[in-house]
């Protein structure tokens, strides 16, 4: 049984291999054996090219994208439903940033018909209302989503969260409730509104320098390419000439190659002072 | 909450595993079944709509793991049974002494602290993110010289978590399919539930109630609740728990270093888990590194869940000393690092200040007198079953008490005081084929209660 991971995607791939899913990692490729890596790029509008991909039982898929910023379009995550569903497959969708969307792409894989037998969503409060260090989070489990065997995937999960698990906190569960009132709900989207200008600065200061960006517009990461640097020189050079740090993006798969994250979280005058950094220097 | 069938018949017996049929979140619902407890009684069936024998189905395999799970985990099913019988009879003062789950309030200088880091959330100052996965060091460096001190525990062998349950499935998720492990019998359902979910054990065998390749540690009276070690075979990891969860024994320093020397000589590991450590009484052992030798061989897992009433608020600890290696000499702590930093993003930083709060000397004043309280509610119960002539046994060293009823199926007498005084307690079959002619009745409640479900029992058996 394999996994596919969106090639950029450190806590699937990890899991999976701990699990036992993967087979041994190939220094050539830097790879792990058993799993479909989908790469994703600007080639390919970081949607990956479902035509030339193998079936595999497990399809993690997280939109808006950590690390590349790129959130699918319905018509693509209708491509991937209709894939998911003519291989029998099931769709992990992680959209911890789904809030960050500015446009209409679609929130949630369940906006798609057909997704509710065959998906699973994950979602968190982390990058919603701070609750990073809280701890909050959920995963929708719909009664449609079968087995081969006819037996409901919830089922199962609602034994592993009975048996692996004892519940979230209920303090945080009272928090998480809080950020969905009315009043509650808007304050915490004033800090996501607050995160995407600061994504928007950092976009215009990369683009500024003469670099393509990408990202940065439905979620809070901005994803700058480098083309034939290597990313972690690239980290290392914006680390030494800017004391700023970023994320080298080959940390995130071989297709993160040439490209560094930049993460929109910050206070605005950290931001700022970050932007005025980096076009101070010369950086290529 | 309803216990739903899903068109299929289970044949019931009175053991625990079996007996209850699966339940199912189909678009069928809210049905609810009486369900015999008769052996080879039969459930009533719920038709499914026939929308679901055409539904789409994927073409992923089960986890043929999960689905050699015979029913429920044990305490939401005690929890089905207790909402079907509210059911029946709304008027009853059911009274719960089956799960074990705290009832008295949290100390103020705990929650107090909770709050003030929950609000200091929304300060500049205050505001803090991801924290370190295996906990904020001051809470690791107090639980250390709280609970460790001069045992050679020091602040990087502990790993905070949200609770002792999560923290067995991580340790069997860090040691894999591959394992052997042996448990007592009978023992708290996690230990055996998450060997079979990760891939450890073969399929249960009804005949005898266990599951194929775990060795199940027989504790009863005859043996004073600590097994025969001539008897065990080896196996890599052994779950210990002490004081007992469901038994209430409490090892002593003889036994513990007689298992620490098992586990020595087998070049195993033991899981020791430790949650009630502070009911013990007397100069019985509370952690297991109180055992020479204990850090070579030994993971100690913790909970602040029956000292502070945290059983909601979910914060515990694992100990795992730098000192224990695998067979290849790799330090199993660095693994159990990557789990808890890939698997797990660290417990939740309002929670962990309260397990600050807890281990300050106001905290641990509070917390002793919470486990005194639930400890004079165990003697109000050891009292009445002594009373009304039955053998009792715990009751001492943990807030359990284990109640002979010799010749009975657990289940049936669940059922019968469950019936006639709306007492809810627990099966001691729940918890492995020996657990069978006992009935675990927990001691957490309001005094009221508890004196009130005594009065009960002595009408019922006097």
């Amino acid at each position: 049984m394999g996994v596919y991971v969106l090639d950029l995607a450190q806590a699937y791939m990890d899991t999976s291999v701990i699990i036992g899913q993967a087979g041994d990692f190939l220094d050539d490729t830097l790879k792990y054996k058993n799993i479909e890596y989908m790469t994703c790029g600007p080639q390919n509008n970081f949607f990956p090219d479902l035509s030339t991909t193998s079936r595999t039982d497990i399809i993690f898929f997280c939109s808006p994208n950590n690390p590349t910023g790129h959130a699918a379009s319905r018509e693509q995550l209708t491509q991937l439903v209709d894939f998911a569903r003519k291989n029998g497959s099931i769709i992990v969708y992680d959209s911890a940033y789904s809030v960050y969307i500015t446009d209409d792409s679609p929130r949630s894989i369940y906006e798609i018909p057909g997704s509710r037998e065959c998906a699973i969503e994950i979602s968190s409060f982390s990058k919603i209302a701070g609750f990073t260090g809280v701890r909050l989070g959920w995963t929708v489990v719909p009664d449609e989503l079968y087995y081969a065997n006819k037996v409901p995937v919830i089922n199962d999960f609602d034994r592993i969260v009975c048996t692996c698990f004892n519940g979230a906190s209920r303090i945080v569960q009272a928090g998480g409730l809080a950020c969905l009132s009315p009043d509650g709900f808007k304050a915490v989207m004033a800090v996501v509104d607050y995160y995407m200008e600061n994504a928007k600065i950092l976009v215009d200061t990369f683009t500024s320098l003469g670099l393509v960006v990408y990202g940065g517009v439905n979620a809070p990461y901005v994803w700058v390419h480098f083309p034939g640097s290597r990313s972690w020189d690239m980290f290392s050079e914006i680390l030494k000439k800017t004391h700023i740090i970023t994320v080298p993006g080959s940390g995130f798969g071989p297709g993160g190659e040439g490209f560094i994250r930049v993460a929109a979280f910050g206070r605005r005058e950290h931001i700022l002072e970050a932007s005025a950094r980096l076009t101070s220097v010369h950086l290529l | 909450m309803s216990v739903l069938n899903h068109n299929h018949v289970t044949p019931l017996s009175s053991s625990s595993s079996a007996i209850f049929a699966k339940n199912t979140f189909t678009s069928v619902r809210t049905q609810i079944v009486s369900v015999s407890s008769k052996k080879a009684g039969v459930c009533k069936c719920v038709a499914t709509s026939p929308a679901e024998q055409t539904a789409y189905k994927t073409k992923v395999s089960r986890n043929g793991n999960i689905a050699k799970l015979q029913a429920g985990y044990l305490f939401p099913e005690i929890g089905r049974r207790k909402a079907a019988h509210m059911l029946k009879y709304p008027d009853a003062q059911v009274i719960s002494l089956g799960i074990g789950d705290t009832t008295e309030p949290i100390p103020e200088v705990i929650t107090s602290a909770m709050a003030k880091r929950a609000l200091g959330l929304s300060t500049i100052e205050g505001y803090t993110g991801y924290g370190a996965e295996q906990g904020e060091k001051q809470l690791r460096a107090q639980l250390a010289s709280t609970f460790y001190s001069n045992l050679g525990i020091e602040e990087d062998d502990i790993f905070v978590s949200d609770g002792a349950k999560s923290d067995i499935s991580r340790l069997q998720v860090l040691f894999g399919s591959n394992v052997t492990m042996a448990v007592q019998d009978p023992s708290y359902p996690a230990y055996v539930d998450s060997s079979v979910i990760i891939g450890q054990t073969g399929e249960f065998q009804k005949d005898i109630e266990k599951f194929g390749n775990i060795e199940y540690m027989k504790c009863t009276p005859e043996n004073d609740f600590f097994p025969d070690l001539s008897k065990v075979s080896r196996t890599d990891i052994i779950f210990f728990c002490s004081p007992n969860n469901p038994t209430g024994s409490a090892a002593s320093r003889e036994q513990l270093t007689k298992l620490v020397n098992f586990a020595k000589d087998n070049g195993s590991i033991i899981i020791y888990d430790s949650a009630y450590a502070m009911y013990v009484s007397g100069d019985t052992p509370k952690s297991i590194f109180e055992i020479p030798g204990a850090k070579e061989v030994a993971i100690e897992t913790a909970s602040f869940s029956k000292y502070a009433g945290f059983t909601g608020v979910r914060l515990g600890w694992t100990v795992v000393p730098k000192e224990l290696k695998y067979s290849d000499g790799f330090p199993v702590a660095k693994d159990f690092n990557r789990i808890v930093c890939t698997g797990f993003n660290g417990a939740s930083n309002i929670a962990q200040a309260g397990g600050l709060a807890c281990l300050s000397p106001e905290g641990l004043q509070a917390m002793h007198e919470v486990v005194g309280f639930y400890k004079e509610n165990t003697k109000i119960i050891v009292d009445t079953f002594t009373s009304l002539g039955f053998t009792v046994y715990g009751g001492i060293h943990a807030p359990y008490v284990w109640v002979h009823f010799p010749g009975r199926s657990s289940w049936d007498v669940f059922s019968e005081i469950l019936e006639k005084t709306h007492v809810v307690t627990t099966p001691g079959s729940g918890f492995g084929p020996a657990g069978e002619g006992f009935v675990r009745v927990s001691a957490f409640g309001h005094r009221n209660n508890v004196l009130e479900a005594c009065r009960r029992f002595k009408e019922l058996y006097k």
